[in-house]
């Protein structure tokens, strides 16, 4: 039996890749949503939060039909910008951004929304800008929060199947995860493979949950 | 040289009242707002800092207008030269001591500042602890001298010394009195706390229901005029015992417990808790409340 590692190396990939992007991009999201009184950002928190209710597929089928060179964005990109994201490992990142946003979101804005205003008041009485105080003060002190963010976002793409399915497809060391690559085998009944896959996703799932925890307890 | 108008609707738990008050301070005056909880005190701070603002007013530190609400003018917190001060230390809990310090710098070039106001308050060998491992009355020591590195025109003091027990807020009063006067800052101090700004306070407001009712020095807010007394002290009624014809009251000045003897005309309307004075005319003590009762503290 040969066995290919590549589905697991991919899914780490985009794993990686999706946790770098929602670091960046979902502290600033996280601390607006927590701190702005604009109306309408009660129009823009159920829409973070519905990844977690929605069926995968639905939003693997709108990206995908979105981004189809068919239509005016997909047309754009590939003519113009000559990037193609349906069946790539791009589409596979960009679903799973979306699709992991509000484990990244959710639990940083808690922290935010958490964290006393009076330690926040005290660093701008202290001359400090909204984003000094952001970096040096708050995050620090809510390390937790985005402890868990981190790992729930990672942990939740590496166990991502229909948003993958739908927009990636399953095109071998392209967008073949370990997921997919389960689905897969288990097709073709090579049972053996898929369990090779699953015991090494539990193991992965089991240990980053077991070390969230301790890193956990240990802030408190 | 500090002016202040400003206006305000507040929501107090007495319902809504409107804050509405005008002061002056100068150059290294130490100004005490004094009333009852919910009075404003803590609330023309925060105007002042920025950290909330006036529906109409004027506001203007050292020739700078910070606030002119008929000109449009809000200086951000940040850009107001303060030093502010809260009820609760509010130090950063992921820096240590001298962190905390450093953090507080405007300039880096003022870190020997540090050192120094380490020194002065008996912090040095405690520099590289974490606020959590500092007893509270350490706590706000470092937050005080924190409020100074920044330089601050002007530094207000929201009852930094009310969650301290006795012994130690006389303590920290007098070090902090000689610091900031050593600094030539300008203070402006909110406190219900009798004794304290008696001792702390070249001028007191006094403040009610959202207005200034009263301004003056210590003496001339609380003492009765109309006793010359060779001494006074304030303090608090601990007690009251009558022992045959005469009453036995137990004043707490200070740290101090002290027994007055008083006829039964002089403790009519003193009670346990009341704010009085102990003084001394030609002989024996006498003792008397300290200002009328709409002030007291409850």
């Amino acid at each position: 039996m040969k066995f290919d590692f590549g589905p697991l190396v991919l899914t780490f990939q985009l794993a990686f890749a999706t946790t770098a992007i929602l670091v960046a991009a979902g502290i600033p999201l996280a601390y607006w949503l927590a701190v702005s009184r604009r109306s309408w950002k009660s129009l823009i928190e159920p829409l973070v939060s519905m990844p977690l209710i929605l069926p995968p597929t639905v939003l693997g089928f709108y990206l995908l039909l979105l981004f189809s060179p068919s239509t005016g964005v997909g047309r754009f990109l590939e003519n113009v910008v000559h990037v193609r994201i349906p069946f790539t490992f791009l589409g596979l990142v960009i679903g799973s951004v979306l699709f992991s946003l509000p484990f990244m979101v959710n639990p940083l804005k808690a922290g935010f929304q958490n964290f006393p205003s009076s330690l926040r008041e005290a660093a701008y009485t202290l001359g400090k800008t909204e984003k000094e105080t952001l970096f040096k003060v708050i995050l620090p002190n809510i390390k937790p929060a985005l402890w868990t963010g981190i790992v729930m976002s990672f942990a939740h793409t590496i166990g991502e199947f229909g948003v993958v399915l739908m927009i990636g497809g399953n095109i071998p060391g392209e967008t073949r995860v370990a997921s997919i690559a389960i689905f897969n085998e288990v097709e073709a009944l090579k049972y053996a493979e898929a369990h090779i896959y699953s015991g090494i996703l539990i193991m992965i799932s089991f240990s980053i949950l077991f070390a969230l925890n301790l890193v956990n307890k240990r802030g408190q | 040289m500090i002016r202040v108008r400003a206006k305000k609707k507040l929501h107090t738990s007495d319902g809504p009242m409107e804050l509405d008050v005008c002061f002056e301070s100068g150059v290294g005056e130490f100004v005490t707002l004094f009333g009852k909880s919910g009075a404003g005190k803590t609330t023309i701070l925060r105007m002042m800092a920025g950290l909330s603002e006036p529906e109409e007013g004027y506001i203007e530190v050292s020739k700078e207008v910070w606030f002119d609400s008929r000109k449009k003018i809000n200086w951000p917190v940040q850009k107001r030269s303060i030093g502010f001060v809260f009820q609760e230390h509010n130090l950063f809990p992921n820096m240590t001591v001298e962190e905390n310090l450093h953090f507080a710098l405007q300039d880096k070039k003022d870190a020997g500042m540090i050192e120094a106001l380490l020194e002065a308050v008996h912090l040095t060998e405690f520099q590289r602890r974490r606020p959590a491992q500092l007893s509270s009355g350490q706590k706000q020591r470092v937050a005080l001298i924190r409020a100074l590195l920044r330089k601050p025109k002007v530094l207000l003091l929201d009852e930094p010394f009310v969650s301290q027990d006795l012994e130690l807020r006389l303590k920290l009063q007098e070090e902090m009195l000689d610091i900031y006067k050593r600094h030539n800052a300008s203070v402006i101090f909110v406190s219900h706390d009798f004794s304290e700004i008696f001792k702390l306070s070249d001028r007191i407001l006094v403040l009610d229901k959202g207005r200034i009712q009263k301004s003056g020095r210590p003496d001339e807010i609380f003492a009765a005029q109309t006793i010359s007394g060779k001494f006074k002290f304030p303090g608090v009624i601990v007690d009251m015992r009558q022992e045959d014809f005469l009453y036995i009251v137990t004043v707490q000045i200070g740290n101090n417990l002290t027994k007055v003897v008083a006829a039964e005309n002089e403790v009519r309307g003193l009670s346990t808790g009341d704010h009085v004075l102990v003084a001394a005319k030609a002989f024996n003590p006498i003792i008397l409340k300290a200002f009328p009762k709409e002030n007291q503290k409850t």
